[in-house]
């Protein structure tokens, strides 16, 4: 890991975690958390959180409701400010940026709002291409042409046209999940991103994900308390073969990739891969996988 | 217990007073979405036209029954058009419309941001990389500011023709002598102070709806709440603003 630092962000891009990350260095820090805290009024969220997500790389967040998973996420984003600490999205150091330096920085990221958050008042095709047609130059057909390719991608293409309010709660999901990559972000964050799905559909949810991790290399935070769906991210992954795309159950090293934390009272109860998880003898991960 | 409440309203207004700096800063400099701006022009313009049509209307012809009848126990039928005139320019155009602007359209921009506070639209927009203000405010207070002096112009003109129509078929005062009466009634200063005051009066309207819109929690019940708060505190800054401009115009213009 490479160690952050508490000083001020720099120019110098080797003195800021992250910054000097290419697709080639597959293991360089792209988010760091280092001592963050937040309290709102007496009620503390987060406690002295440190850790670190790499490129290409997958972090799970779970923990019971209200341990403070979504929040981070929102500090990732730079929605909330830490009232202590160090956050740093790919060499940026965010706890420190203004709302208008926080866009550029929002351009490396995604995110999946529970519940998906599409605009009620656009089609389907106005919210994936969002960011698109409001927030860039580009043409409008290259425009057009990326989302029907993203809509293509999770499956719901023909769905184009409809309101958000005419499609299920999985395809809302899923028209979500394209929102977020549209722009191509290497990193996406999901906020309980199966949460009120049947079994089925949140399987589709999490082949989604994993197909953007392994097939477009983006590094995921997942914040969920549906274990199943975490276990299932974590043991598969994406390969293409002869144009179709299949999910397979991960090898050693890629279920390395994935790590856990486990959040309890702001602080992190646990941290580890998939089979440390299964293996803990702590009570409390107990009582929660059971 | 009060030391909690005046902290709160400081805050409120230190919220409010940020919201004005961010919408004026936004309104020149980019990025502008013009596209939004012209679709509130229309929401806010052409839809609020039929409730200020309908209220200018029956307020005219009201107070031309009412000044009719008051105004014939001095023998003064005939001053009915300077009376309707100099009250509507004056006082009843400008407040009435901005009251019903307030009830239509500070309603609905506080209802229709705090739904998007509570299902974290909001938030969506600021991870897509939009400022809400610039994307979302800044349309609504432009509209605002501007739609709602053309609505009372608008507001006036009905409620002299609403008079009028008082005046010629019930008070049977001929339609010449009415016109003749409007025009005797309205001073420069007046028609200045009917024009100036609604560019107050749409500005606060619309910013007190984005202002408690935007700071919605708490879910349905939160948009319950912000929509209520809106008109309530809407119609209240209407009166008192209204107030404040009326007196600063008068030293100024008269």
């Amino acid at each position: 890991m490479a160690t952050p630092t508490s000083q001020p962000p720099s120019r110098d891009a080797s003195a800021r975690p992250g910054a000097d990350v290419t697709s080639s260095e597959v293991d360089a820090p792209v988010i760091v958390f280092e001592g963050v805290d937040l309290a709102f009024d007496e009620k503390v969220i987060l406690k002295n959180l440190s850790f670190t997500i790499r490129q290409g790389h997958t972090k799970i967040f779970l923990g019971a409701s209200g341990a403070g998973k979504s929040t981070i996420l929102k500090l990732i984003l730079g929605l909330l400010k830490p009232d202590a600490g160090a956050i740093w999205v790919k060499g940026e150091r965010v706890d420190q940026l203004s709302e208008l330096q926080m866009m550029a920085v929002r351009q490396s990221l995604g995110m999946v709002f529970q519940e998906g958050a599409l605009f009620d008042s656009l089609t389907v095709r106005e919210n994936v291409g969002y960011k698109l047609y409001e927030e860039s130059d580009m043409p409008l057909d290259d425009v057009h042409r990326r989302v029907e390719e993203v809509l293509g991608f999770v499956g719901l293409a023909e769905h184009i046209d409809k309101a958000p309010s005419a499609l299920s709660g999985g395809q809302r999901r899923r028209v979500a999940i394209a929102r977020a990559m549209t722009a191509k972000p290497p990193i996406l964050l999901y906020d309980e991103p199966t949460t009120g799905l049947d079994p089925i559909t949140s399987v589709t949810i999490d082949a989604e994900i994993i197909k953007l991790r392994d097939l477009e290399n983006v590094s995921t935070i997942m914040v969920t308390h549906q274990l199943r769906d975490a276990f299932y991210v974590a043991e598969h992954t994406a390969v293409r073969e002869g144009g179709e795309v299949r999910l397979i159950q991960a090898d050693a090293a890629k279920v390395a990739e994935t790590e856990f934390i486990m959040l309890r009272d702001g602080a992190i109860a646990f941290e580890g891969d998939v089979h440390e998880l299964r293996g803990s003898g702590d009570p409390y991960l107990q009582s929660f996988l059971s | 217990m009060i030391v909690e409440w005046i902290k709160a309203a400081l805050l409120e207004l230190q919220e409010y007073t940020k919201l004005c700096i961010a919408v004026a800063r936004g309104s020149v400099t980019r990025p502008f979405y013009t596209r939004d701006v012209i679709e509130q022009f229309d929401a806010i313009g052409i839809g609020s036209l039929t409730v200020v049509i309908l209220t200018g209307m029956f307020t005219g012809a009201v107070l031309a029954l009412q000044s009719g009848f008051t105004l014939d126990q001095f023998g003064a039928r005939t001053a009915v058009g300077r009376l309707v005139s100099a009250s509507m320019v004056k006082e009843l155009g400008p407040v009435l419309t901005a009251l019903m602007v307030t009830g239509r359209v500070g309603s609905g921009i506080a209802a229709e941001l705090g739904s998007m506070m509570v299902t974290d639209q909001i938030n969506a927009l600021r991870a897509l990389g939009t400022d809400p203000v610039r994307k979302l405010a800044v349309p609504r207070v432009l509209a605002g500011l501007f739609m709602v002096p053309v609505l009372t112009i608008i507001s006036n003109t009905v409620g002299m023709l609403g008079a009028w129509f008082i005046t010629v078929w019930q008070l049977r005062v001929a339609s010449s002598v009415y016109w003749n009466s409007v025009i005797d009634g309205l001073y420069m200063e007046d028609v200045w102070m009917g024009l100036i005051k609604p560019f107050f009066l749409g500005f606060v309207i619309v910013t007190i709806g984005c202002h408690v819109g935007l700071r919605t929690s708490g879910g349905t019940q939160g948009v319950g709440r912000a929509t209520t708060n809106s008109v309530v505190a809407g119609s209240v800054a209407v009166l008192v603003v209204n107030f404040f401009v009326t007196n600063v115009l008068i030293s100024l213009l008269y």
